[in-house]
């Protein structure tokens, strides 16, 4: 029977809710794992969690330099869509889709995905163009996408100033219907105690400071607490790879570090019933269960390690949030935080064997790696597994950028803090 | 974030285009070279700390600034102009071993 069903709530409830087993436990670390996975975010435990459940690998390790869920799985504003342009993205996306469609029943483990929709807005004649072009490329390949109106868009959100007087008229706008949101700290923790309870070893405060090395194979690592052994040694480490890839001695990366703010505002009654993207500029909103808007809009656009911003972007997020919803002037921002986003040059990310013998790469991830993060663990998992990418992550190789083979779905070329 | 250029003095970051990383080094453009040009285009230090970069002062002077910045406490140590100093001034060793 399900660990957490109406009977287990109710049983507990009867018995004052001190019989909960923890969802982890917090093992020390063995001297040596079949699997050693770097990075206990999102992705990271969902590798761990597929390893186990799809391919029969359940000697892991998955270590965490800090806690559990402290990185941007936590730090994200969970929209999960998969409305891209080019095949390669919007395959692996939809994918991902699929799975989150039926990830609370597979964790047993509410993650609260909410297909509520993401309406991407469009404020010129042109830019429909593209958002149709975009939605019967997505439509080509089996994807939803509904082109609607500005009259279907005035009924569906009706806080949206809608009048030509608007500072940015809207045109139109392409929905994904399928699309949502989901509470990102229970994808983590879910994923967590589904690797947990297949015997994967979750080990958090555990800092990486080494590759134990034989010859060009990587064999293990070196740990704040002590090393440890593995036959493959798996990186998914988002903003920090480029510190972790120094440390196998790989200075240079097809990718920048750069921190992308979001917000939190007070709570509000029921106001946005689906998330919003705004085609002037870069800002996306939706509206939390508890009320709160969780927004967020471009990158401070510099390399950094800091998980904070500066103020010239919150003034830029709270205005593009004025020009659409004007009645949102009083409302107060609760928090702001910032996270490191693994910029790539063409906006896709990178799941692939090596670059070194015995590694395994999972990065790239720009700030959208939230809504990869089933696909992201299932195909990182059977590469590890198999030594080979799933066809879902053949096109995302380390090497296409000097192959010519790059998956540019915005069209920006090599320059990460643009994509 | 406040860059002092050398012409205006202290200003606020919003008044600079961040042109990005200062450390690589254009190919001869007669160069068939492939893995040097992909080395350019692509391929980036991205180091956790001291980085050299290229700002310009795009709402101001309009001059292009080389700039020591640290990419952990956005602190900045130096700024000069970038005509006279593009080169970069830390080598990956040298930052890596503080790092």
């Amino acid at each position: 029977m399900a660990e957490y069903s109406a009977f287990s709530l109710l049983k507990n409830a009867l018995s004052g809710n001190r019989d909960w087993k923890p969802a982890w436990r917090k093992p020390s670390p063995k001297a040596s794992y079949d699997v050693i996975i770097i990075g206990g975010g999102g992705h990271g435990l969902s590798t761990a969690y597929y390893l186990a459940k799809e391919f029969g690998i359940t000697n892991v390790a998955v270590l965490e330099k800090g806690y559990l869920g402290s990185g941007n799985v936590g730090r994200n504003t969970t929209a999960v869509r998969s409305n891209y342009l080019l095949p390669q993205n919007t395959r692996f996306y939809e994918h991902s889709m699929k799975m989150w469609e039926n990830l609370s029943h597979d964790l047993n483990y509410n993650v609260m995905f909410s297909q509520r929709g993401v309406l991407n807005l469009a404020h010129t004649p042109g830019q429909l163009d593209d958002l149709a072009r975009k939605g019967n490329a997505m439509r080509h390949l089996g994807v939803d996408a509904e082109l609607m109106t500005p009259v279907e868009i005035g009924r569906r959100v009706p806080g949206l100033d809608m009048s030509q007087q608007a500072r940015f008229p809207i045109y139109g706008g392409l929905m994904q219907e399928r699309a949502g949101t989901a509470r990102h700290d229970a994808v983590a923790w879910g994923y967590a105690r589904g690797a947990d309870r297949r015997g994967v070893d979750i080990i958090e405060n555990c800092e990486v400071t080494g590759f134990l090395r034989d010859g060009d194979r990587v064999t293990g690592v070196s740990t704040s607490r002590g090393d440890i052994r593995a036959k493959k040694v798996a990186v998914a480490v988002a903003g920090s790879t480029g510190r972790v890839m120094q440390l196998a001695g790989i200075d240079r990366m097809p990718i920048e570090s750069h921190v992308l703010q979001a917000f939190v505002s007070e709570s509000l009654k029921p106001f946005l019933d689906t998330v919003l993207t705004f085609g002037m500029g870069h800002f996306y909103v939706g509206q939390s269960d508890k009320g709160g808007l969780v927004y967020g809009g471009d990158l401070d656009g510099y390399n950094s390690y800091a998980q904070r911003g500066s103020l010239p972007i919150v003034e830029e997020v709270m205005s593009e949030m004025l020009a659409l919803f004007p009645s949102l002037a009083p409302v107060r921002v609760l928090r702001s935080w910032g996270g490191v986003c693994d910029m790539s040059m063409d906006g896709s990310p990178i799941i692939t064997t090596g670059p070194l013998p015995g590694m395994y790469l999972n990065c790239g991830w720009c700030y959208g790696g939230f809504k990869a993060t089933p696909a992201s663990g299932f195909c990182f998992a059977h590469t590890i597994a198999k030594d080979a990418p799933h066809e879902f992550n053949a096109p995302f190789t380390l090497d296409r950028f000097s192959r010519g083979t790059v998956i540019d779905d915005k069209g920006q070329g090599p320059t990460p803090r643009m994509h | 974030m406040l860059i002092t250029c050398p012409y205006c003095g202290p200003r606020d970051v919003s008044e600079f285009a961040y042109q990005g990383d200062g450390n690589r080094t254009r190919p001869d453009p007669a160069s068939t070279d492939s893995e040097a040009w992909n080395a350019y285009v692509y391929d980036r230090l991205n180091p956790a700390g001291i980085h050299n970069e290229i700002w310009q002062h795009a709402g101001g002077c309009r001059v292009h600034l080389a700039v020591v910045r640290d990419t952990l406490t956005h602190e900045i140590s130096s700024v000069r102009f970038a005509r006279e100093h593009g080169t970069p001034t830390h080598s990956r060793r040298n930052h890596g071993a503080k790092a």
